[in-house]
């Protein structure tokens, strides 16, 4: 899909999949544009379901963490539903650390993601 | 308990911009899979070292041209030791709340300091809390880590 630097975007069923192409997502002007980015497909596309699939991502900062918390509040506020998936065992420990595994739906594998929707 | 053998060592004064402190973590990173540090721990100080200099970048200097970061970095068989100081005003990192807590869980900043103390041996502040310490001792095998001990 066009027109995105960070993501890409695909389809199943209704089901927005997004994957990053940033592997490691640390700088911040590209944190910035991430989010703009990210609330663009809740805020700008209407889309209800998405799901964030992380299987490329290798490293991820406190800032993007803030970055996923407002998408969060976005999709809420949008009716929508947000998961994520396939995070990497040393993200997965910053998400339980830090106690968001409280705020998001976070699944193993993309397929279960899916049939969780 | 003796002093460490220091097999690399590197100090820079950097300017508060954060590709400067990108540099000096790349720099950090290389040596430790030089030596051969396990994935987790690498990943481990990337995140630690990444959250301090950028306190002391965009919260201790505050993005200002004429404030300077100075960072001291040091690496033994077993242990590496980080240095980070910003020239501004400095803040008491115990007053920082705690951000698992329930009324701030999806507040979307003011995690840094807690991912540094979870993911590093240890973390000590100067009393003006402009200056941090960062030392991870170095585990010997990879995977899942005891509770408490990222």
């Amino acid at each position: 899909m066009a027109g995105y630097r960070h993501l890409d975007i695909s389809e199943v069923g209704d089901v927005t999949v997004v994957r990053f192409r940033d592997h490691k997502i640390i700088e911040d002007i590209n944190i910035h544009e991430l989010g703009q980015e990210l609330f663009q497909l809740v805020e700008g596309e209407n889309r209800q379901k998405l799901l964030l699939n992380f299987s490329s991502v290798e490293f991820l900062s406190s800032a993007a963490l803030s970055k996923l918390i407002t998408l969060e509040r976005k999709v809420k506020a949008h009716g929508g539903v947000l998961k994520l998936s396939n995070i990497r065992a040393e993200i997965y420990d910053v998400f339980k650390i830090t106690k968001l595994v409280r705020v998001f739906d976070i699944k193993d594998e993309e397929a279960d993601a899916l049939a969780a929707y | 308990m003796s002093e460490p053998q220091w097999i690399w060592q590197c100090d820079r004064t950097i300017p508060s911009e954060t590709a400067a402190g990108r540099q000096i973590l790349d720099e950090v990173l290389q040596q430790l899979k030089a030596h051969h540090w396990v994935p987790h721990d690498i990943f481990s100080v990337h995140l630690a070292m990444h959250e301090a200099l950028v306190n002391a970048i965009m919260h201790g200097n505050r993005l200002a041209a004429d404030k300077r970061v100075h960072v001291s970095c040091r690496l033994s068989p077993e242990l590496v030791h980080i240095e980070i100081a910003d020239e501004g005003a400095g803040f008491s990192p115990n007053c920082v709340p705690d951000p698992t807590d329930p009324d701030r869980l999806e507040s979307p900043n003011g995690r840094g300091v807690m991912l540094m103390k979870a993911f590093m041996s240890q973390v000590d502040y100067n009393d003006r809390g402009n200056r941090v310490v960062l030392q991870k001792r170095r585990n010997e095998q990879d995977g899942p880590l005891p509770p408490g001990n990222p």
